[in-house]
């Protein structure tokens, strides 16, 4: 099929497309800082295990042929990672924000490592589910190439809000990240849980990661994050450590980082550069705004470092 | 809720209880009985061994020896869930509530047995059920961190009664309670304790609440049982020699003669308070040399961030302060230059460096002053030892050391360390925030005495509390706050607690 000139359309369209694909590491990320945060502790050594998540996932995907696969390999070293944060801080005079820059460092040095061998090969990319099939126009029908794991990123910020109200794993870790004594009165041991929260934190930042080796850009290789993982913890704050608000900060994330390529799309070329900049800028503008010199920060957990 | 909880009050019984923490004793050979439907009040000086007595109670504590019974039987208290499951609960004097989590989250979640999905319609429905049969209500859709102090107090009692325990320990209970709310809390717990639900033993310093709602009385110094009986046979002199070692000294105040010039005004002043949702606004206050003006209220109406706006730690959005007729922007070259000095309330964090040492803290005032009042650029070690050493010894500061943590000293003696330093010098205007909050009877004495010695010597002092019988004890002139706003305002020699406590109520 033949592209169709359709205009300025372009522009919306292609940032629409855009923010659907460049926000799914955006949701993961932020919503596995959102679950580690909302247990008192902050991992800021996400971009290290979503750079990891990326080699592993990209690796195991290229050696058994199935990128799912690799989502899963990718979700488990992420696991890992979180883990091993979150067995670290639990020793007594452990900072947190040192820890995470170490582990963001560490995982970041480990995957260049052994992802050497793997920058050549070709491994499987991960589906995509086309929801444009109702038109003609083969820019709406690329736009709306939605892969599988946006969808599954959308259904865990709303499973994840359902499970801070409604269930016991949600309220254990609201109570953890609230109040350590208030959580040992009850009987909880605020360090398994943070340990728990940090590890599945860490298992959606190594989801994350997978998607940008098997999906967009869809493959491995050294520059392969430009700090997801990093604005993933401000969008966090932005979004006022709410699963559902995570989803819409990562989709807005995601469309101002799409607005230079689409501006490009239809031949703008002045100060192209600075709308790749767009996404921290507008973190930069976003969390200023929010701000407020004389109201506590609503909805931050207690515990957490940021907060005390 | 648990089928092997006992449905009615209980009977808890301590038999020979030692206490021993290296060579210091702090619990000697304590025998007491509260029986099932009884409200026990156990009265003690701070260090009189009451914490210790609960604590081994709860088994927080392994008493060096001695043991406890319940309903008779011998019980080992292991750790607070065996006291847990004997039902068996405490409420403490700092809330264990979970500030973001709703009411009804947090009496949920407090259970044993949380089911992994929660049905939230069948537990509110249940809850409902449940707070049919409590004498009092509790907002339980609201996170604890916008209730009141009395509602979070009330929600950690029906937490207790939720768990199905039987057997009530409050420490203290009433301490961040107006006298009202202190009645009505009181009052219901007494209620179910005569219909033979609950037991209850009560910390408490203050005699009006035992001989108003206590049946039986037991009384600790220095580790040691030294009295107890039915209330109404034993008299307040008695409980007090007992408590004391001998009567009290009650201090002989006097308030002297003094001129009163305008000092600190305010005008119009308006703020958003700390969740940002309300807004302060008070439009005219003066206060006085040489009087002490007393601000009532009900804690979170308004006085913490009145504070905040004198201290300059909370930003005005409208209105002036006047300080001896200048502007004041709360800096600390103006406060220094107008002799301008602060305690606030919970110094420890709002006054002191915690980890710096005493002598450091109490040099605060002058360490970058030097002679003639000009500003030094190099530390005087010398003088900072010295003002340490005078302080320390005028204002019974007992440390180990002025070179130990002042966050390793107890709380009464931070507060008499940062009253000391305030008060070091001359001062023209002091602004205190519940100067004697969680100290015992002789610091507060203390306290008490210096501010009206200050006062006599020409200070002007604005004096906010949350305990009315404090503002009624010292104030030459009282205003109350509520909602953010003065409510009301009367000189001493017409003022009255039951019309001050309507207007802290808020219907005037």
């Amino acid at each position: 099929m033949d592209p169709v000139d359709i205009g300025l359309w372009g522009v919306p369209l292609a940032i629409l497309g855009g923010a659907i694909r460049v926000s799914t590491p955006f949701i993961f990320v932020s919503l596995g800082e959102c679950l580690t945060e909302r247990s008192g502790r902050i991992n800021l050594g996400l971009e290290g295990t979503l750079v990891f998540g990326a080699m592993s996932g990209y690796a195991m995907a290229y050696e058994t042929g199935s990128p799912f696969i690799g989502v899963l390999a990718a979700a488990v070293a992420g696991m890992l990672f979180g883990l091993f944060h979150g067995w670290i801080c639990k020793f007594e005079g452990v900072n947190d924000i040192a820890v995470g820059i170490a582990m963001m460092l560490f995982g970041m040095g480990l995957a260049f490592f052994l992802g050497k061998p793997y920058i050549q090969p070709v491994a499987p990319d991960l589906p995509a589910i086309g929801f444009g099939w109702w038109s003609d126009i083969p820019q709406v029908r690329a736009a709306l190439q939605v892969n599988v794991l946006f969808i599954a990123g959308g259904i865990l910020a709303l499973v994840m809000a359902w499970m801070f109200r409604s269930t016991r794993v949600g309220l254990v870790v609201r109570v953890v990240g609230d109040s350590t004594d208030a959580a040992r009165a009850i009987g909880l041991n605020p360090d398994v849980v943070r340990l728990l929260a940090t590890g599945a934190g860490g298992a959606l930042a190594g989801v994350g990661g997978a998607y940008l080796s098997l999906y967009y850009p869809g493959s491995w290789s050294e520059g392969i994050s430009s700090g997801q993982g990093l604005m993933a913890v401000a969008l966090v704050i932005f979004a006022r450590w709410n699963p559902i608000n995570c989803f819409w900060a990562a989709l807005l994330f995601g469309g101002a980082g799409a607005l230079g390529p689409a501006l490009q799309s239809v031949g703008v070329s002045e100060g192209y550069y600075l709308f790749f900049a767009a996404p921290y800028v507008l973190t930069l503008g976003l969390l200023i705004l929010t701000s407020s010199p004389d109201r506590a920060m609503q909805g931050a957990p207690l515990a957490l470092s940021l907060t005390k | 809720m648990t089928g092997r909880k006992p449905r009615g009050a209980i009977t808890v019984e301590a038999v020979h209880m030692t206490m021993k923490f290296g060579d210091f004793t702090a619990l000697d050979d304590v025998s007491i009985k509260i029986r099932a439907g009884s409200f026990h009040a156990l009265l003690g000086e701070n260090g009189a061994g009451k914490s210790t007595l609960v604590k081994c109670i709860m088994g927080f504590y392994h008493a060096t020896s001695g043991e406890m019974l319940v309903e008779g039987f011998d019980a080992q208290m292991t750790d607070p869930k065996a006291a847990q499951e004997l039902g068996l609960g405490m409420v403490y004097q700092h809330f264990t509530l979970v500030p973001s989590l709703t009411g009804a989250e947090n009496l949920v979640i407090s259970r044993a047995d949380v089911p992994a999905v929660i049905d939230w319609r069948a537990e509110r429905a249940r809850l409902d059920a449940f707070m049919q049969t409590m004498p009092f209500s509790v907002p339980l859709d609201q996170p604890v961190s916008r209730m009141a102090a009395g509602e979070k107090q009330k929600l950690e009692i029906v937490k207790q009664l939720y768990l199905g325990n039987r057997f009530l320990i409050l420490d203290e209970p009433t301490s961040v309670l107006t006298p009202a709310e202190a009645d009505e809390v009181l009052g219901y717990v007494r209620a179910m304790t005569r219909a033979g639900e609950i037991t209850v033993l009560m910390i408490t310093h203050k005699f009006r609440e035992v001989t108003a709602f206590a049946d039986e009385v037991s009384i600790l110094r220095r580790g040691q049982y030294v009295g107890g009986g039915k209330v109404g046979e034993i008299s307040i002199e008695e409980m007090s020699r007992a408590m004391m070692g001998a009567a009290p000294e009650v201090s002989e105040r006097n308030r002297a003669e003094t001129v009163k010039t305008p000092v600190l005004t305010l005008k119009g002043v308006k703020a958003v308070d700390s969740s940002g949702l309300k807004t302060i606004e008070i439009d005219a206050v003066t206060l006085h040399s040489g009087e002490i003006l007393g601000i009532a209220g009900i804690s979170g109406n308004g006085q913490m961030e009145l504070m905040e706006i004198l201290t300059g730690q909370r930003r005005l959005t409208g209105g002036e302060i006047r300080l001896n007729g200048q502007p004041f922007g709360m800096t600390r070259a103006e406060a220094r230059a107008h002799k301008l000095r602060y305690l606030p309330e919970e110094p420890l964090r709002n006054a002191c460096a915690p980890r710096m040492s005493v002598a450091e803290n109490l040099a605060f005032r002058m360490f970058d002053e030097g002679p003639g009042g000009r500003s030094a650029f190099w530390k005087d070690g010398r003088a900072i030892a010295r003002n340490a050493t005078a302080l320390i010894e005028a204002f019974k500061v007992k440390t180990a050391s002025p070179a130990a943590r002042i966050a390793s000293l107890s709380g009464g003696n931070v507060q008499r360390a940062v009253l000391g330093r305030e008060l070091s010098g001359e001062v023209d205007a002091l602004i205190v925030s519940n100067p004697c909050f969680g100290l015992d009877f002789s610091a507060v004495s203390a306290i008490r005495d210096r501010l009206i010695e200050a006062r006599n010597t020409g200070t002007a002092i604005l004096l906010i509390s949350e305990d009315l019988d404090e503002i009624m004890e010292l104030s030459d002139r009282i205003l109350v706050m509520s909602e953010g706003r003065v409510s009301f305002e009367t000189p001493i020699e017409t003022a009255n607690v039951t019309e001050l406590g309507q207007h802290m109520a808020g219907h005037g």
